[in-house]
């Protein structure tokens, strides 16, 4: 564990020079009081330093966190870039309140690379601009004479007279605050950016000495296990803990309202005590039903807003009265998992007193997107004061969006207070797949008009969607632990720019009208949070793209139906409504590569052979991506085989061809698991979809993801703008793939698919009407 | 009632005396909590992710689902954490480093302990031929007649896994 280090002493250490930044473009808020001590500008909201030691040594402390995807490789280049640096000389020091300064917020939305990436930039070039000046008073020559290389600046190409950045800086304290008009490289003169390095992570994960948040261990630790609720809205009656005595190690019961836990000297005895014990609950009012669920999002009763997700064009009510030709389809997604491959993990200690010098209370390890929403969080839940919290991030296994991380955290939080000592509590695999807060169903309507010639005089598109907005945002009851001991989530808000991500398209017609509809998942009067908590929908929050997934998949496929009902190529029929030259560089590079121009692949033995296409710009304005899937349908089974996925993408300037190609493949791949497979069921009270496979042993039902045999070949074309900024690869391809694989189908089998998943039955049922 | 046990096993090369409270307790949680190796993990609890791979006497085992007591003293036991260091990796790690085959890589002592049982599997069994791209796959889905178990990956790096398992193959079959 790096050691702590206070904000005062990146200002008062010897020999090191510091650069202040602020990666959080929208704060406007107050300075810590110990930055302000230290002499710090009061009008610069300071969240992340860059600090290079007297070993030439840069670390950078920062809020934002890895996420698995890769990014700390790519920032890494990007400071290496400007300091003239190798990237093992840069370390990052993650997501700690009490190490990495401000107020955050989350690495999430496919946002790192864009938003950081630049500010990284500027703050390295600062801090060399600040070392060439130096190098140019101690050396004696002006700063135009000197060059740098792997952390020495001399003279010329030979580095004549060549002085360490550690000997530049001496005994000197230097504070900068970064300087948005400093020089920074010229893209043509790149070395490290737009190369392929390697993932600094990987080596260490693959030969079993990373420690993921799974294997934080802390001295004198206890396990713990969580007996959660017999359904959502379940009251807790009583508990009998007879049997759990027997268990070998067994500490003791932890319950709290409708909060459980079971505590235990070590793991095995803390799963067997929690299988042993047995709690009695009283289930409270039902949730929606699942086959409803297209209905039910649509009821009236169930929204709590509706509104314009973009300002309208035209008139699309009378441009849809004088069209030659209209149609209409309501397009749905289910409830979908994050599914993260390792059920979430939490450390906590918490402790009867503050420590009298550091005045912590509660540390607690978790693999949270945020460490200072969750702070604030925990601070709540344990009522004590948000400074006395420190949460130190340790990646945990893939995270594709807000997942269990914060809720285990809060678990193990609460029952390290009861206990008084430290607690590491992780889910099993049914409270992973049971409890994880849910990527929300959604429901689409949209219609469209077609004039004499087949062009699209009208849109119309409607979503329904719950929240895709339930980070702990500083308040316990936005952790399941904290809604189970009695706390109130935050009321619902708008679903703009979340739930409507990608909802508006790209295309210019004439008359387009985009509509949203914000469901509750739980009951709200007045725009506040009934009392109690009662659900009506399972908990939802973010899962990667969020809104953007089921919206494209609605855009995108309706957008074929019209191309079919104007008798026109999808193609072209996209291509008469795009008029960016990116937007058309990309479809032409898709198309290419995809050999649109060529027939499609042959049909396999007995099989149907199926190509289809689709295209988006990432939330209308960053990254283009297109995409093709090939597909061989099974008339007889109905199964689906994703043969071939084809993507183009501009995301700007590429920072690491191979990491981005990476994100790009993984998309695609678990994109084709959520269109063919993944559906969440659940009953009246609660999830019923707990394991990865159904067999005699777990008759229950299913949530399975992709396997081997089911992937595609992934082909990727990357546009590099190497003059333009850099723009996040996290989520845009996933958001393109649902669509092309129905639109696919459609081509191979002349059946429309408006409903995720793509299962066997809803093909043959389709097949044969 | 909950029945002690003491075993002697072979863990990666050293021989180690472990105590449970409970024999029926699986390897999984010995082989984390007491011996501290990190490299298998909880994935699902029940056979069907592959987090938790090891090789017991050089067949591949699911270790959650592996009480002590089905194990005999001197029982050999390979887990990730043996298999090669950073100055010697071993064929398959250094596959998976060259592939950059994994993004969370939660799921890399699945898939490289998993391919470590099915590529030495086969050459024992005398068939020292690379594994096409076909029977890797069959063999992760557990779609292969040498086993049943499922190798799941969440994030996406099915390709590159395919790949550093094949390339690792090249050198381990000879």
């Amino acid at each position: 564990m790096a050691r702590t280090m206070s904000r005062r002493q990146f200002f008062s250490r010897a020999g090191t020079l510091a650069v202040a930044f602020s990666l959080a473009p929208t704060l406007a808020r107050s300075f810590p009081a110990d930055v302000k001590a230290a002499g710090a500008s009061a009008d610069l909201a300071i969240d992340s330093w860059l600090v290079i030691g007297p070993d030439n040594r840069v670390t950078i402390y920062s809020g934002k966190v890895e996420l698995g995807t890769g990014v700390q490789t790519a920032l890494t280049q990007i400071v290496a870039e400007e300091l003239y640096l190798t990237i093992d000389q840069i370390s990052f020091v993650q997501g700690d309140t009490s190490q990495t300064p401000g107020d955050k917020g989350y690495t999430a939305g496919s946002q790192t690379i864009q938003s950081e990436g630049p500010k990284l930039r500027i703050a390295a070039a600062t801090a060399f601009q600040a070392l060439l000046k130096l190098a140019s008073q101690q050396i004696g020559v002006s700063t135009h004479a000197l060059r740098a290389q792997n952390g020495q600046i001399g003279i010329g190409h030979n580095l004549n007279r060549a002085r360490t950045y550690g000997q530049l800086i001496g005994q000197q304290q230097i504070q900068l605050t970064s300087d948005a008009t400093v020089a920074v490289k010229d893209p043509a003169d790149y070395t490290v950016v737009g190369t392929p390095l390697p993932r600094v992570d990987l080596p260490d994960k693959f030969l079993a000495t990373f420690t993921y948040m799974q294997d934080v261990k802390v001295d004198g630790m206890l396990h713990a296990r969580v007996v959660r609720p017999a359904g959502r809205n379940a009251t807790f009656v009583s508990f009998d803990e007879s049997l759990c005595t027997a268990v070998p190690g067994f500490v003791q019961v932890v319950q709290q309202d409708n909060f459980v836990g079971v505590v235990a000297n070590d793991e095995w005895a803390a799963i067997q005590a929690a299988k042993a014990l047995h709690v009695t609950w009283q289930q409270g009012a039902p949730l929606v039903a699942e086959a409803d669920l297209p209905q039910a999002l649509r009821d009236p009763a169930n929204i709590y807003q509706t509104n314009p997700t973009q300002a309208p064009v035209g008139d699309v009510d009378s441009a849809l009265a004088g069209a030659s030709v209209t149609l209409e389809a309501d397009y749905f997604t289910p409830f979908q998992m994050h599914a993260s491959i390792g059920p979430s993990c939490g450390v906590a200690d918490v402790r009867g007193t503050p420590d009298p010098t550091t005045g912590i209370q509660a540390t607690v390890w978790s693999g949270t997107q945020g460490v200072y929403p969750l702070q604030g969080a925990i601070a709540g839940l344990l009522g004590i004061s948000t400074s006395a919290v420190r949460v130190i991030y340790v990646e945990a296994a893939g995270c594709y969006g807000h997942n269990g991380a914060d809720d285990v955290a809060a678990d193990a939080a609460l029952l390290s207070q009861a206990v008084g000592k430290p607690v590491r509590v992780q889910w099993m695999r049914q409270d992973e797949h049971g409890w994880e807060p849910l990527g929300p169903a959604m429901a689409h309507t949209l219609r469209g008009g077609l004039d004499a010639n087949g062009g699209v005089v009208a849109w119309d598109h409607t979503v329904w969607t719950p929240s895709h907005s339930g980070r702990p945002g500083g308040k316990q009851g936005n952790l399941l632990a904290g809604q189970e001991t009695g706390a109130l989530p935050n009321a619902l808000g708008s679903p703009i720019g979340t739930g409507t991500r990608n909802q508006p398209v790209n295309y210019a017609f004439p008359n387009n009208r985009v509509t949203e509809n914000a469901v509750a998942n739980f009951a709200m009067a007045s725009g506040v949070t009934s009392s109690p908590l009662t659900y009506s929908l399972p908990r939802t929050s973010s899962l990667r793209s969020l809104g953007g997934f089921s919206n494209s998949f609605a855009n995108e496929s309706f957008m074929d139906e019209l191309a079919a009902k104007a008798g026109a190529d999808p193609f072209a029929f996209r291509m008469g409504y795009l008029s960016d030259p990116r937007a058309i560089a990309v479809m032409q590079a898709m198309a290419n590569k995809a050999g649109l121009s060529h027939a499609k692949p042959p049909a396999q033995n007995g099989m149907l052979s199926g190509r289809g296409i689709s295209y988006l710009q990432y939330e209308n304005k960053l990254a283009y991506v297109a995409a093709a899937a090939e597909v061989q349908v099974n008339p007889t089974t109905g199964t689906v085989q994703v043969t071939r996925v084809v993507v183009a993408h501009d995301c700007g300037q590429i920072i690491n061809p191979d990491g981005l190609m990476h994100q790009i493949e993984g998309n695609v791949i678990q994109a084709v698991s959520r269109t063919l497979k993944e559906q969440v069921t659940f009953d009246a009270n609660r999830v019923t979809s707990v394991v990865w496979a159904s067999n005699s042993f777990f008759p229950g039902k299913q949530y399975s993801i992709l396997n081997f045999t089911e992937v595609p070949t992934v082909e990727v074309v990357l546009i590099d703008q190497p003059t333009l900024a850099p723009w996040g690869a996290g989520e845009p391809t996933i958001e393109v793939v649902p669509s092309a694989i129905g639109n696919a189908i459609f081509d191979a089998a002349g059946i429309r698919l408006r409903t995720i998943p793509f299962t066997p039955d809803q093909v043959l049922a389709a097949l044969n009407p | 009632m909950a029945v002690p046990l003491t075993r002697t096993l072979s863990v990666n090369g050293t021989t180690q005396t472990v105590s449970v409270d409970d024999n029926t307790e699986q390897l999984l949680y010995v082989l984390r909590n007491q011996l501290g190796l990190n490299g298998p993990k909880f994935g699902c609890g029940v056979a069907q992710c592959g987090c938790c791979t090891v090789l017991v006497d050089g067949v591949i085992k699911r270790s959650c689902v592996t009480p002590m007591n089905t194990l005999t003293d001197g029982a050999e036991i390979t887990t990730l954490d043996g298999l090669g260091s950073a100055g010697h990796p071993h064929p398959l790690q250094q596959a998976f480093i060259d592939e950059q085959a994994g993004q969370c890589a939660y799921c890399a002592n699945s898939m490289i302990m998993g391919a470590l049982g099915f590529i030495e599997g086969r050459v024992n069994a005398g068939n020292s031929a690379v594994p096409t791209e076909d029977e890797i796959k069959q063999f992760l889905s557990g779609e292969s007649s040498a086993s049943s178990y499922v190798y799941l990956c969440r994030c996406g790096s099915h390709p590159r896994i395919v790949r550093a398992i094949q390339h690792a193959a090249e050198e381990m079959v000879h």
